[in-house]
This record gives C-alpha cells, sequence and structure tokens, in this order.
C-alpha cells in the first residue's frame, strides 16, 4: 500500500496528504504538552511548597554535564532542521549525513545522562529505601569524584537547608522523583525519536526524500524539535533552582 | 421503516466491505475503518458484560442488609472492577471506536480516516491495555475504587495496582489515537460541498469529543503513570510520608476524569441529534447552536472538575467558583435537550426502536442532568456526597444517557452496519424492558441516597432493604434488556430481512451509498449539495412532501406494523 512519493489511497491530491500528515503531528504536539503539563505541575506545586529541598536538590546536578547535553541537543535540532531543508531542496547525500549528525548527537546526549544517572544511583539519590540526601556528606570516601571543595560547600548547604526544613530527606525525594521522572520521559521521548531518525536513514540512503516527497523527514523533524524543547525548559527547572549564591 | 409497496425486495450488494477480503488476517490487519469498528464492537461487548457482570454481583450481594454472597473485601474488589470495565474499557470507546468509526468518513464523504494505519494500531493499544487490567482483574483483582485515589492504591492497597494502572495508562493511548484521528479527518478529508455547517450534528459531537480525548487524556496517562511508579519504584509525588499530595492526585485524575464524562456523553448526543430529525422528519431546530453547545460542553467541560473535591478541605472561594461553573455546564446541555424537543414539535413522528431510545434518552438525561446540580450546589452536596444519590446521578447520565445512545445508534446504524435488518417487535419489546428495568435499578437508588446510604458500603440498615431489593430486581429486568439486543442484533446480521440503502430513510451521506458500504465508501466521491436533515429538498428520498412552505413531511408507511 505504501508507496514512496505517492498517494495513500484515502487522499485524493499529495497536497492534502502532507497538510493531514503535519496537522496530525501537531495535534500529537498538543496532546504531548499536555502529558508533560501533568509532571511540570506536579513538579511546580513541590518546588513551591518545599523550595529548599528543591534547591538543595538542583544543587548536586552537575551543571557542566547539563549544560553540555543542553548544547548537544541544540546542535541537534540544527543537524535536524538542516535534513529537513536538504531534503527539501534534493540534496540526496546531506540528508543522510545530517540524519547520522543528528542520530550522532542523540547518542552522545544519552552517554552524558548515563553518567549522570550512574552518579545519582552511587550517591544514594534515588527516591526509595536507600535515598539518603547527606551520604556523601557522611561517607565522603564512597563519594569520590566529588572533590573536597565541592563536598566542603555540599555541607555548608545542606545544614543551612536541613535547619530551612527539619524533613529535608523526605522532601528532596519529591526532588528525586521530579528528576527521575521527568528526565526519564524526556529521555524515553529520545529513544523513540531516535528510532525514527533510524528508519528515516535507512529510507534515506535508499535515495527517496526529495523536493516532492520530503513528508516523514519534516514530521520526524517537528517531533525532534518538541523533544528539543522540552529539554530547554528542564535544564533551568532542575539545574538551575538556586544557582544564582 | 418504509414499506416496500413498488417494486422487488431490495437485494444485498454483490461486493461490500465485509466480503471483499476473507480469512482471519483480513481482519487483523485490516485498515478499512468500518471493519475497525467492528473490531471495536467485539472487543467492547466483551468489556461491557465482564463489567456487566461484576455489576450483577454488586446488586445480588445487596439484597440482603448484612450482604447475602461476597467478603468485605471481594466486595471492594466487585464495585471498583465494575467501575474500571465500564469507565474505561466501555464508555469511553464504546460510541467513538465503534460508532464513530464506522460512520465519520461515511458522513463527510471520505474512503477512509485520515490516518487508517493508526486507526488500526489504536485497536491493538485497546487490546493490550484491556489484557493487562484483565490480567489484574483475574490475578488478585482490584480493590481500590474505579477512581485509584492515593496514597490507598500506591502504598496501601493489597490488590494488583500496578498491572491494572498501566492497563488503563496504555488504553488511554488508543482514546487519543482516536481523537487525533477524528480531528484531522473532520479537517481535511471532507467532500466537496460538505461545508463545516453542513456536517451531520453527530461529526460535530465527535469533533468536540476529540478535543476532550487529546486535551484530557494525555493527563489522567501522565497521572496515572507517576502513580504506577510510585508503586513499582517509590517515587514520592502523592505519597504524604515524602511529603507528597494526595490531593493532587485528585485534582489530576478529575481534571480528565470529569472531561471523560463528556467524552461518554457527547457522542451519545450526536447520536439522539441524528435520530430525532431522521424520526421525526424534520430539520432539527436550532443546528447551530447545538453544534456550538456540543463545543461549549467541550471546553466549559474542562473547568469543573473540583466539583468531585468540594470536601476534601479547597478553599472556599475555589469551591463557588467552580460550582458557579458546574451550573454554567448545564446551560449547553439545556439547550440541545429544548431543540431536541422543539425539532418533535409538528414533525411526523412514528415510533420506530431507535426512536424509542431517543425518547428514552431524553428523559433519563434530563433526569441525571438535573440531579447533577443537586450535586453541583455546595450546601446539597454535603449532605448527599458519596451516598447513593451520586451513584443514581450518573447511572442516569451513563447508562440513561450513554447506553440509550449506545443502543440506539446500533439499531438506527444495523442496516447500514450488516444490510439487515433487526427485528422490529422484538427490538421494540427490548427497548421498553430496558427503560422499565432501568429506572426500576437506578430511581431507588435517588431515595436511598437522600436517606443516607453511603455508596461502596457492602452492609446496610435493615430499612434500606426494600429499595435495594427493587434495585436489585430491576437489575434483573436490565440484565434481560442487554442481553436481548446481542442476540437478536448478532442473529439479525445474518438472517435479517435486507434492508436496502435508506430504509428510514434519512438524510445523511451514509445512506447514500449501498448497504453494506463498499470498502471505498463510495463509487465516486459524492459532490454535497444540500443542508444536513433538509427533508424538503431531497426528491431522492422519496417522502411524501405536501406543496406550502413548512409543511410536516408525510412519514412513510409502516411495512411491519
Amino acid at each position: 500500500m505504501h508507496r514512496t512519493g505517492a498517494l495513500y489511497g484515502q487522499f485524493k491530491t499529495l497536497e492534502q496528504q502532507k497538510d493531514t500528515a503535519t496537522l496530525g503531528m501537531w495535534i500529537f504536539l498538543v496532546t504531548e504538552v499536555m502529558f508533560f503539563g501533568g509532571i511540570m505541575l506536579a513538579y511546580t506545586i513541590n518546588r513551591h511548597t518545599y523550595f529548599h529541598a528543591f534547591a538543595m536538590g538542583s544543587n548536586t546536578l552537575s551543571l557542566g554535564l547539563g549544560g553540555f547535553n543542553t548544547v548537544v541537543l541544540l546542535a541537534s535540532s540544527f543537524t535536524m532542521a538542516m535534513a529537513v531543508w536538504s531534503s527539501q531542496t534534493s540534496r540526496k547525500r546531506l540528508i543522510t549525513l545530517f540524519l547520522s549528525l543528528t542520530i550522532l548527537l542523540g547518542f552522545v546526549f544519552f552517554g552524558v545522562k548515563y553518567v549522570e544517572y550512574a552518579q545519582k544511583f552511587h550517591h544514594h539519590l534515588v527516591p526509595g529505601k536507600n535515598f539518603d540526601i547527606f551520604y556523601c556528606v557522611n561517607n565522603p570516601t564512597k563519594c569520590e569524584d566529588i572533590d573536597a571543595a565541592d563536598m566542603a560547600k555540599e555541607k555548608e548547604e545542606l545544614e543551612v537547608a536541613a535547619k530551612a526544613d527539619p524533613d529535608l530527606n523526605a522532601h528532596a525525594q519529591l526532588y528525586y522523583s521530579a528528576y527521575f521522572g521527568m528526565t526519564g520521559l524526556h529521555a524515553l521521548h529520545m529513544v523513540i525519536g531516535a528510532g525514527l531518525l533510524f528508519w528515516l536513514l535507512k529510507e534515506s540512503v535508499a535515495g527517496k526524500f526529495n523536493a516532492e516527497w520530503n513528508n516523514p523527514v519534516d514530521i520526524v523533524g517537528l517531533y525532534w524539535h518538541f523533544v528539543d524543547i522540552v529539554w530547554i525548559y528542564l535544564f533551568p527547572l532542575l539545574y538551575l533552582i538556586d544557582r544564582h549564591k | 421503516m418504509r414499506e416496500q409497496t413498488t417494486g422487488p425486495a431490495p437485494q444485498l450488494p454483490e461486493k461490500h466491505y465485509l466480503n471483499a477480503t476473507y480469512g482471519i488476517r483480513s481482519w487483523l490487519l485490516t485498515t478499512d475503518h468500518k471493519r475497525i469498528a467492528l473490531l471495536y464492537l467485539a472487543s467492547v461487548t466483551f468489556f461491557f458484560f465482564v463489567g456487566g457482570f461484576f455489576a450483577m454481583m454488586i446488586r445480588l450481594h445487596l439484597l440482603t442488609p448484612s450482604g447475602l454472597l461476597l467478603t468485605p473485601d471481594q466486595y471492594n474488589r466487585m464495585f471498583t472492577m465494575h467501575g474500571v470495565a465500564m469507565v474505561f474499557f466501555f464508555l469511553i470507546p464504546s460510541i467513538p471506536a465503534v460508532m464513530g468509526n464506522f460512520l465519520i468518513p461515511l458522513m463527510i464523504g471520505a474512503k477512509d480516516l485520515a490516518f487508517p494505519k493508526i486507526n488500526l494500531l489504536s485497536w491493538y493499544v485497546y487490546v493490550v491495555g484491556g489484557m493487562f487490567t484483565l490480567w489484574a482483574m483475574i490475578n488478585g483483582g482490584l480493590d481500590t475504587g474505579w477512581t485509584f485515589y492515593t496514597p490507598l492504591s500506591t502504598v496501601y492497597s493489597n490488590s494488583a495496582v500496578a498491572p491494572a494502572v498501566v492497563g488503563v495508562f496504555i488504553t488511554g493511548f488508543s482514546s487519543i489515537l482516536t481523537g487525533l484521528n477524528f480531528l484531522v479527518t473532520v479537517h481535511t478529508m471532507r467532500a466537496p460541498g460538505m461545508t463545516w455547517f453542513r456536517l451531520p450534528l453527530f461529526v460535530w459531537a465527535h469533533y468536540a469529543t476529540s478535543i476532550v480525548m487529546i486535551l484530557g487524556t494525555p493527563v489522567i496517562a501522565i497521572t496515572l503513570g507517576l502513580a504506577a511508579m510510585e508503586r513499582v519504584f517509590g517515587l514520592g509525588f502523592f505519597n504524604p510520608a515524602m511529603g507528597g499530595d494526595p490531593i493532587l492526585f485528585q485534582h489530576l485524575f478529575w481534571f480528565y476524569s470529569h472531561p471523560a464524562v463528556y467524552i461518554m456523553i457527547l457522542p451519545a448526543m450526536g447520536v439522539i441529534s441524528e435520530l430525532i430529525p431522521t424520526f421525526a422528519r424534520k430539520r432539527l431546530f436550532g443546528y447551530h447552536f447545538v453544534a456550538a453547545a456540543s463545543l461549549a460542553i467541550a471546553v466549559i467541560g474542562f473547568l469543573v472538575w473540583t466539583h468531585h473535591m468540594f470536601l476534601t478541605g479547597q478553599s472556599t472561594y475555589a469551591a463557588v467558583a467552580f460550582s458557579f461553573l458546574t451550573f454554567i455546564v448545564a446551560i449547553p446541555s439545556a439547550i440541545k435537550t429544548f431543540n431536541w424537543t422543539a425539532t418533535l414539535f409538528g414533525g411526523s413522528i412514528s415510533f420506530d426502536t431507535p426512536m424509542l431510545y431517543a425518547f428514552g434518552f431524553l428523559g433519563l438525561f434530563l433526569v441525571g442532568g438535573l440531579t447533577g446540580l443537586f450535586l453541583g450546589a455546595l450546601g446539597v452536596d454535603i449532605n448527599i456526597h458519596d451516598t447513593y444519590f451520586v451513584v443514581a446521578h450518573f447511572h442516569y447520565i451513563m447508562v440513561g444517557g450513554a447506553v440509550m445512545g449506545y443502543l440506539g445508534g446500533l439499531h438506527f446504524w444495523w442496516p447500514k452496519i450488516t444490510g439487515r435488518m433487526y427485528p422490529e417487535w422484538l427490538a421494540r419489546i427490548a427497548a421498553f424492558t430496558l427503560f422499565i428495568g432501568f429506572n426500576f435499578t437506578f430511581f431507588p437508588q435517588f431515595i436511598l441516597g437522600i436517606m443516607g446510604m453511603p455508596r461502596r458500603y457492602h452492609t446496610y440498615p435493615p430499612e434500606f432493604q426494600i429499595y435495594n431489593v427493587m434495585s436489585t430486581a430491576g437489575a434483573s429486568i436490565l440484565a434481560i434488556g442487554y442481553l436481548l439486543p446481542m442476540v437478536y442484533l448478532t442473529w439479525a446480521a445474518f438472517y435479517g430481512k435486507v434492508a436496502g440503502d435508506n430504509p428510514w430513510p434519512a438524510t445523511g451521506l451514509e445512506w447514500k451509498t449501498q448497504s453494506p458500504p463498499l470498502t471505498e465508501n463510495f463509487d465516486v466521491t459524492p459532490v454535497v449539495t444540500w443542508e444536513a436533515y433538509d427533508f424538503h429538498n431531497r426528491p431522492d428520498l422519496g417522502l411524501d412532501v405536501p406543496a406550502g412552505k413548512g409543511s410536516p413531511v408525510v412519514a412513510p408507511a409502516h411495512g411491519d406494523d
């Protein structure tokens, strides 16, 4: 039934088909906004109620890794936009190149995210029975990846925060629930996006996209940009809560 | 049904969507919206009877004050699983996924929905979600109430909450995909001449429903997703032990689940808007108002959710605002009810089975809607919240409204779906049985609620027994009323009298093609030159239209009564 560059049976013209597919993706993105909206609401309410715990949690994240990943994702959005442009102007080899670059940048993001997650597991910062926001401060030998200056700073901040919020350890778990929930859902969307990109890559290697038929590239591009925008929100919400001091 | 006086009896067309291809693969891999509608019909019917079984257990148990056959734990599971099966797996997909799927492309003159493969995917998603929840029902059951309130569901419940919640989560995506498909289809797939204000009101109702589906369902998805992660991985959003907020869960839950009520009732309103003009042979009174009322319900429906939470300690000012908005959302429903009634005035009414269901809907929806205002009033709600009054109210809307509309629509379009007529007299008896059984079951529950019987209790004081016995007796009548159509509609699909293309006759585009339709729906793309429900300027219907402006169209003679 599917023939590249040709019309699906239910449509009358290619233009109608393109409009339909694009509208469908935009509406899907609306549902995604509502989907992330729910968890962002939960985040906002908890951050408002337990500001100290959220600020403390946020400060344990690595600004360097998070900032690097933000740059990586922005770059991947650029390469994705270039892939769309290449397909609209029938530059077949460039499509393949830019799609490959986008996938590569996506995997760089995953790699950094893995490092960050692993750190949180080692530092006992995953919500649940073993959660302990004071773990590293109390067991400095187990957290040798944190250098002495940072450790001293963390200890100082923790003392202040624990004074302001006596139940800091419980409330900090809410921060990490938001952190893992939001970045986890975002990463899941990236995985789906990467799958779609691999499919596009296969099609583009087969030379299927050109100025007349580039709908899939366009639509996956929309999705990829959306996932990127979600991260643009997540980065300040999770990493930059209380960095101005 | 129109009498066949001249010409030969109608014959089934040689080629149609049911005999275009054969074999199990041709069904399970179909992208034809009509076949997918039938797949949905089979699966929602299955869940309807699963939910119905639980309902019968509840009613049997409540025959005596101390309870007849279940332990308290089992009773909790019965009412929970009844709610989950009926709400998420029957009511929400029922009319949209079965009739909307079948009819929207036919009504707007398209060959299929905009995304046929996504349409099939939505059915598989529904089935997978259904499997998860069924598995939960069989292995440990579910006892949280269909509302999954935290922290009962996330921390304390000893039942299979996780798989049930995951099942509902998954099924939500089938609803999102269906809504997305409908919205895009109505925007981009209409036939030439099919302008927005020539769309049948069934399509308008589904357009409004789709808006609710795509804006609301993702929110329940993330909410149940978080609840599931909380139960399984120990995240803490809704867990007071970590400072999380159980009320937040309720807000997010009702932000979807109140609009979900409109996902259930709006499509039924769409069906009624088709039935009443057809059997009154009159253009629907105030077409534009009914169309706009559908959209108004969809929009305002998003602004009333905390009326489920008046007693959770929310701020009085918020409660007043939401109470006010709850009264406002009744207005578009009232507009529709008045317009349906006004359509009857001066019409040539005939009492075919679908019209009996339409009348049943009007009366029951009226009672259900008005008692909703009692519950939306802050002072009254303090007294009757979480009593049987609430149970009766929403069953009048869900069963009296949505299921009546569903069955009315099934009868009305059965000749289009199968090409064959159901047995008229048996169907009328079933419609009456349902109406009587329904009122017997649920009217006593209003009285029980006013007397103070709380919902979800497995025992009650002896003075409530008479009403509970009435309710249980009514439920058994109701059960017969549901079994009858299932039996004779199935029979009619194979052995019923051949119906012809337009047996009623009705004005919609779906009646301009053969019954059952071709796989491509129409031989050539139709061009629409008439307004919706315009009986006067449709000589092709073969109705007797006396001269003179505004004169009633003469109802066709009945062939079988």
